[in-house]
Parts: C-alpha cells; structure tokens; sequence
C-alpha cells in the first residue's frame, strides 16, 4: 500500500468493486480474479459479457478471467515495471494523455516523461516479451476510455519492486485522468476479510488508528489523552518481516501472534521455523491449533467470526457489521476479550461492556471512522473517509483533489527481480491460491468438500515444460529451489506458460514457501512470493 | 402530480402511480407495494416471461401480458387480481405443479403441517422422499395462495435421474420446472456459463457441459443458481434430506469471513450451528452472490478441531489449563521480559482475520500496555 500512498496519500482502493461495471476499459494486473475475489470476478465478466466493456488482462499465467479479456498479455515475471513504462511510453509518444489531468491535478510529469523515453515497445518486448505490437495496443485502448480501472492484487505486490509496481500503475492511472471519477481508479483487491480494516486500526508499526504516525508528537499526545497514558513510544516498531530475522538474531524475546499462521504463510519457511524456535516466550491465540501455534508456549483459544459482534472493512473501505450467530465452543472467547484481560493483570485495565463500545471509543480517536456508527451501518455499510454522522461516506477517493494535494508521478526504472533462473534452477516459480482453499487451509480444510475438489499440492506446469523434464499428469516430483525442496503431482494446464511454473501456498505438507525467497520490497517489506528459481524432477 | 402534468402515469388496481420510462409493469407495482406473484422473474436478470406466473391484465390489449417483460406506457391500466387473471394464474401454477414430483400437494393435501405430510407420504408407501425444501418453496407458497392442491393434471413422467456426484450441489431433475432461473443465474449474474437448456420439447432439461455431471463442467460450485432456484431442483448436498427449512431456528446476517470483497451473507442456525450460509440480496457488495468458499466453505465453524481451552506447554507437550492461569502466565512472562529486555523486545502480529474493534483492542494493547510499537498483521504475506 506504500506505493498508493506515495502517488495519492492514500493507500486502499480508490474506487467501489460497483464501480467496476461503469468503467470503459478494465485493467486487470496481477489478480486471479476468478479464483481469489470470485464476487468481484462476477462483475467484471458482467461489464464485459453484458455491457460490452474492454478488459485487459497482464498476467504471466493464463488464467480463467483472461478468456474474457479483449487482450492478454504475458510478461515474464518480475517485468511489471517495464510493461506498465512501455504503456506510459505510447501514451505519452502518442499524445493520448490527459493534458488537463495532468496539468491540474499532478507534479512531476516531466521527470516521467524522460523515464520512460527509453521504454519503447520494441525495448519492452527484449525485456517482458510481450510482442510490441499488443502492447502498443493496449496503451490505445487504455488511454482511448474515457473511463478506465485498473484492478491489481498480489501478483503486483509480492515482489522486491512491489512499490515501484504500484506507483507505475497509479502513473498510469494519472496520466490517463483516470482518478477521481465513476468508473476509473487503481483498485488494490485485498487477500484478507478484514486486512482493510487491520491497517486502519493501526495493526502496523508506524501508525495508530486511521493512518496518524506514532513519530508525529501531536498524535501521540491525542492519543495519550484518549487512553490515559504518560508516554507512547515514538520509534516504528518491526514489520512482520522483520520480526522473524530479530527473533532469530535474539533481539526479540517474545511474541504474541494472534489468528495469524506464519509458519504455512511466510517466505523461507525452514528460516522462520528456527527463527521462532529462538523466542523465550511464544503465545498464540487462534481458532485450530495452526503450524505456529504447535509451537507455542501458550495457547489461547479465540472465538471465529460467526461467534462474535463488531465490523469488518472490505476491500472497498466499506465497514460492514459482524454479527454473533452462533455461541463459541468449550472455553474459546473473543479476541478482544483475550486481550484486554492480559492488559488488565498487567495493571491497565480495559473494561469494555462489548464491541459497540470499543467502536465508539475507536470513532473518537480515528477521523476517517468518525461517523461510522452500528445504527448507521445496520443495513448497508459505509466507505470512510466518513468525518461525522452526518456525513455519507465516500466511494470514490480523490474526487477534487488528492490526499496530498497534488498527485506525485514517479519516475521508475526497471530492475530485474532478485532471482533468476540459471543452469541449476531453470524454470521460474510463482505462487498464489486457488478457487477452493484459502490462505493456510485453516478453515477451508475442515470442509470435507473443499478437500475433496482440492486435497492437495500441485505443480501447474505448461505441456512443453513436461515433455521437456520428461514428466506426466500425476506424477510426483519434488521441487528444489536454493532454500528448499517439496515434493507435488504434476498438473499439465493451459493456463502454464512455458518456463514458468505455479504452485498455490495452502497445504503445509508441501509448503510452497520452503522453496520461495525472502527477499524484500525495500520500502514496504513484501516478500517476494511471485518469482523464484526452481528445477525439477520426477521423485523416485 | 395528476395525469395531465406527467404522461408517465399508469394505474394497476385503481390507483395511479408514476413511472420512469423503461420500467416494466411488475418494477411500478414493485416500488409501490402491489404484490405481483412471479416465478422465473430474477430480478439482475433480463426478463425471460417464461413461467407466466406474473400475468396481469392491461385493458384494451388482447390477451393477459407477463408484467415481468412488459413496459409500463402512458395511462396504461392494469388489473393484477382480476378474475380472468386469477383463472389464468391458477391454471398455471397448477401446470408447473404437474411438471415433475412435487409431492408437497400428495393427495390433495393443502395442510400446512410438515408433520401431516410425512404421515401421508408415509402412508402412501413406496418410500418417496419428502420435498428437501418444504416450507421454502415458491411453487408451494404459490399453490397455497391460490388454494391448489395439485392433481388436475396427471406428472409428467420422470425422465433424468438425479445428480449428485459432486461434493455440494444436488440436482434433482424430478423437481425441476424448468422456469431457466438457474440459467439466468450462472451466465447472466455470475457469467460462469456452466449451464444452459438442453434437449427440446417434453425432454428438455437444464445441462452443464454438453450433458455431464457439474463436477465435468465449467461450473466453479459458486451455488448462485442453488440460490435462484424456487424449487427443490437444486439443493445443497450437506443440508439436503438432514436439515428442513422449517428446523432453522434464526439467522443471522453477518459479513464473510475469506477475501477482502465483504460479501454480506445469512448464516442459518440451528442448535447452535451453521447449517447453510446465502447471500443477501439486494444490498452491496454483493446483491446476493457468493462463491464457493463462502457459501459451503463453514463447517470449520462447528468443527470438533477446534482450540477449546487454554494449553500451556509441558516440555513437548501441551495441557489444559483454566482461563486464571493462562492469562496470569502470559501476562506475568509479557511483564518480566518487558522490564528485562524492554518493551522492544516484545512484539505483536494482529491479524486480517479479526475485526477492527479488535484490531484497535490490539494496537492499544501493544502501545499504551507494552509500550512498543512492534504490532503488524500478514497483510505482505
């Protein structure tokens, strides 16, 4: 989200998912749609089957929403930069930006514009191999719309220039004046129910609720008033990322890890395995005893979603009521619950009536969700920024002007990810998830139906690269890369492209993550997940 | 406004109403509270008029018309009960009531007791299965509104057997009226395109794939046509034949708990389980659709996996410890490594799995308690 926030001063998405169906020309980067927002899937193939609206579809697998799309292009992986400078480069050669937009709602166009003037489609295609011809295609299409969106996920992010991804795409989206109205934006679809929500609430380093910095002396004195407390620390903390490499090295003593499950879900597993091996003193405090919480001290059993009141925010910043339908089992309660009465033995108590009040509380101290209250999202959920009560949210982001005023263009240059393929290692690894588990499996691997469509790892793999490794559908082959190895069974698909072979993340027996990089976006510390170098072989 | 002033003007049941051009007679009734019974009429789809349950009359033209299809126009003058109407609707509802098995009517029963229907059935011997969806069927609520009791025309034979061969979705081709709503539902609202009619005539019959199995198919298991579908036709597997919609005790509307799209869905509950999740319709952001994961992916909820009690870890093993002491152990440890090593040497991962209230709870906890600032949550991973 540092890439959105850099170029608006906002990081989430800037329009609504109904927004979508009023778009001209759709963008899709980097998203399984189909498999990971399958509802949002729904209304992209609704704009284009119904409403005959143009979808382009960059991705370096073949994936289910590109048959709907006008064009797929396939980079190579780890390209993304390129391409989206490529597109910018015929935009602006061709004199099909929004001079307007441009010249009154943005800063550093000229800088841009020397970037990318070496970024000509036939310099991208040496680079991306998407033929010059289609990219220059799609540049038309997309600055030929009067209204276009652009939708991205992971496959943009989880890289070591996941930032410069994002800002590329939002100079994208700039330079076509795409922001600001029905039906355009950049669209950051978010993997997680609440990951929205988790940000806004200040589940990060180096802010409080609604995004105020913990370095800023005068929102620290807000909220030192607001929780009755002498002094907040002023340093950032650690990033998840960082977290991991500081217990290893014994810095960190301790952690409290809740419903999270870092040991299926993070880079390098065999490091992170050690690395909390190290800390004198792990709680978890999840719903199943996850890989991470067989590994702690204490475990502490919480309350799921359908046991508990309060509010989750979607993907569109929309905060929508949780409500308990059904009571926990044994002695499992409420997160909050949890914590609050470790707080109160360590002499703070935290005595909340119930989640309502925790939500009027946090409303105080977070502007964005000021007039977000539970009578008003009774029916149908509101989209901060929403200052007061009587206030109706706001849908679309940037409307007048930016966050930051002005929006900042940012000249990026193309760098090769950290990894490539080799001799050794010599077909490239990416990673993601499929229709039928989520994340970690630990709540769709209780559905025996879930399992039964998909029980287990395999490596998608196109029909030239198996006939090339000598392997069949089902065969079991492990998988090595430079960290580690797994072993799956081969699934031969069309939606492989040669040289480049997926693996989804879920299972733990064959953890994808054994064999991904750790290596990091400098500024924002995602993994990259999306590329690394792997060979393969039939297993004995 | 009179009728002078706004030519859009059309008066259903003697009383006048306003409409926008472009809206259909049933939209107008709709919007004013006038209950025009339909059928096949999915609302995000484009009217088919196929199973003219939705009839009305309009004055001047020639035969009934399906308000469902048909514009409201200028003075227009509709009748939505009228005799000729009801004598239409009656005939038929008692159509699709001969359309395959709906033995909810078993001999022309009309009661309104489960109870007194499984006697009958039971009675009547052969084993026949009671209706899955009893007390959750439109063709049933519709029969009873006009006080049918089936049996003027003799079943149509049954011509495909059942389906299920698929861990979610039963289809029962006996049931099926084929009013195309699923139809609809796949390739209009979720645009799969995994099912459409198939055969002609008498053998007509809704297919996935060129006649095969849905698991055979480009169908991704969405359930959105389980959703649409008014009959017992189409059913979840888990809760078909084990949980009767009359059994539901409540439920609960709640936000989906997998990806970021905040789908809003209806848990149904009974004895304290999730039995069957459904979309909300007609409210963002989803207007009633759910995919796979969200509508069958629930059993974790009540699975017997589930963390119970606090553990504490003997050596390589763990055991069950009360609330007291596990929360004095987790504080006391925070609190020693805390004046030990300093705060910094704590850290906490909060999670998108949670809810903000819970989150904040979180962060507050980690600043002002442990006076760090090391909380992040997976949103990287």
């Amino acid at each position: 989200m540092a890439g959105l926030a850099a170029a608006f001063g906002s990081g989430a998405m800037t329009n609504t998912i109904g927004d979508i169906e009023q778009s001209d020309v759709i963008l899709i980067a980097g998203s399984n749609t189909t498999e990971n927002h399958p509802v949002i899937a729904t209304v992209v193939k609704r704009a284009v089957h119904l409403k005959g609206k143009t979808l382009i579809v960059v991705d370096p697998r073949r994936i289910k929403i590109s048959d709907f799309a006008h064009t797929w292009l396939r980079p190579h992986l780890g390209t993304d930069v390129a391409w989206i400078n490529g597109m910018l480069h015929v935009i602006i050669a061709e004199n099909l930006h929004s001079k307007e937009f441009v010249e009154s709602r943005t800063t550093g166009f000229e800088a841009l514009k020397q970037a990318v003037a070496r970024y000509t489609p036939e310099y991208v295609e040496a680079i991306t191999g998407i033929p010059a011809r289609d990219l220059t295609e799609a540049a038309r299409l997309f600055a030929g719309a009067e209204r276009g969106s652009i939708l991205y996920c992971m496959g943009i992010t989880q890289h070591t220039t996941g930032t410069d991804n994002v800002k590329s795409l939002a100079n994208l989206a700039m330079l076509c004046g795409n922001l600001g109205i029905a039906g355009g934006g950049v669209n950051p679809l978010r993997g997680q129910n609440n990951v929205q929500g988790a940000c806004d609430m200040g589940g990060l380093p180096d802010v409080f609720s609604g995004y105020q910095k913990v370095a800023d002396p005068q929102a620290r004195a807000r909220m030192q008033a607001a929780w009755n407390v002498d002094r907040l620390p002023e340093k950032p903390g650690l990033k998840v990322t960082d977290m991991l490499p500081a217990a290893h090295d014994g810095t960190l003593k301790a952690m409290y890890i809740i419903g999270e499950n870092p040991l299926v879900s993070d880079p390098d597993l065999n490091h992170a395995e050690k690395s909390l091996g190290h800390l004198e003193f792990l709680v978890v405090q999840d719903i199943f005893m996850t890989e991470t919480a067989a590994k702690a001290d204490v475990v502490l059993p919480s309350a799921c979603y359908a046991e508990k009141d309060g509010t989750f925010s979607n993907t569109e910043r929309r905060v929508q009521r949780v409500r308990k339908a059904v009571e926990p089992p044994g002695d499992a309660r409420e997160d909050w619950k949890i914590i609050c009465a470790i707080a109160g033995r360590m002499g703070y108590p935290m005595p909340y009536a119930d989640s309502r009040e925790i939500m009027d509380e946090l409303r105080r101290v977070t502007p964005s969700y000021a007039g977000i209250s539970y009578e008003r999202i009774e029916h149908e959920g509101i989209h901060w920024p929403c200052p007061n009560e009587e206030h109706p949210g706001t849908p679309i982001l940037h409307r007048e002007q930016f966050t930051i005023g002005r929006g900042i263009f940012h000249a990026i240059d193309w760098v090769p990810p950290a990894e490539r393929t080799d001799v050794d290692f010599p077909l490239y690894l990416t990673t993601g998830r499929v229709l039928y588990q989520y994340h970690t499996g630990t709540m769709t691997m209780k559905t025996g139906g879930l399992n039964e469509i998909a029980p287990e790892c395999f490596v998608e793999i196109s029909a030239f690269d198996a006939k090339a490794n000598g392997v069949q559908e089902g065969h079991l082959v492990t998988i090595a890369s430079r960290r580690g190895s797994i072993q799956a069974r081969i699934r031969v698909s069309p939606k492989a492209v040669a040289g480049t072979v997926f693996l989804p993340f879920h299972y733990a027996q064959a953890a994808a993550n054994r064999l991904t990089s750790d290596a990091l976006d400098p500024v924002c510390g995602i993994p990259e997940f999306k590329v690394c170098a792997v060979k393969l072989q039939r297993a004995a | 406004m009179t009728a002078e002033a706004n030519p859009n003007t059309i008066t259903i049941n003697g009383s006048e109403f306003t409409f926008q051009p472009g809206e259909t007679i049933l939209e107008v009734a709709r919007h004013n509270a006038i209950d025009i019974p339909t059928l096949c009429h999915l609302k995000a789809a484009d009217p088919t008029g196929a199973c003219r349950v939705c009839l009305v009359e309009v004055q001047g033209a020639r035969s009934l018309v399906a308000s469902c299809a048909m514009p409201a126009a200028p003075r227009m003058v509709v009748h939505t009960e009228s005799p000729k109407v009801v004598t239409a609707r009656r005939l038929v509802i008692q159509l699709l009531l001969a359309s395959g098995n709906h033995n909810c009517l078993v001999q022309g029963s009309d009661g309104r007791s489960f109870e007194e229907y499984a006697a009958r059935l039971q009675h009547a011997g052969g084993g026949i299965e009671p209706c899955p969806v009893w007390g959750d069927c439109r063709l049933q609520e519709l029969a009873w509104r006009y006080g049918l009791t089936g049996g003027r025309f003799s079943p149509t034979p049954v011509r495909y057997p059942l389906e299920d061969v698929n861990p979610f979705i039963v289809r029962d081709f006996a049931r099926c009226i084929l009013c195309g709503r699923c139809v609809q539902a796949c390739n209009e609202v979720q645009v799969n395109q995994a099912i459409h009619f198939g055969y002609r005539g008498a053998k007509s019959k809704i297919i996935a794939a060129g006649d095969r199995p849905y698991r055979d198919s480009d169908c991704v298991f969405c359930g959105e046509c389980v959703q649409a579908c008014p009959v017992g036709a189409l059913v979840e597997k888990d809760a078909r034949g084990k949980v009767w919609p009359r059994d539901v005790q409540k439920t609960v509307r709640t936000t989906c708990t997998y990806c970021g799209v905040g789908c809003q869905t209806q848990l149904h509950i009974k004895d304290n389980g999730v039995v069957k999740i459904t979309g909300v319709q007609e409210v963002a952001p989803n207007y009633g659709s759910l995919c796979v994961k969200g509508r069958f992916g629930f059993d974790f909820i009540g699975s017997s996996e589930r963390l119970k009690t606090p553990l504490i870890r003997e050596k390589d093993r763990f055991r069950e410890a009360t609330w007291e002491e596990a929360l004095d152990r987790v504080a006391r440890r925070l609190g020693e490594i805390k004046a030990a090593d300093g705060p910094d040497s704590i850290a906490v991962l909060t999670s998108a799995r949670i809810t903000n209230e819970e989150n904040y709870i979180a962060q507050k906890f980690t600043r002002a308690v442990l006076q760090t600032n090391n909380i992040d949550h997976c949103a990287r991973l």
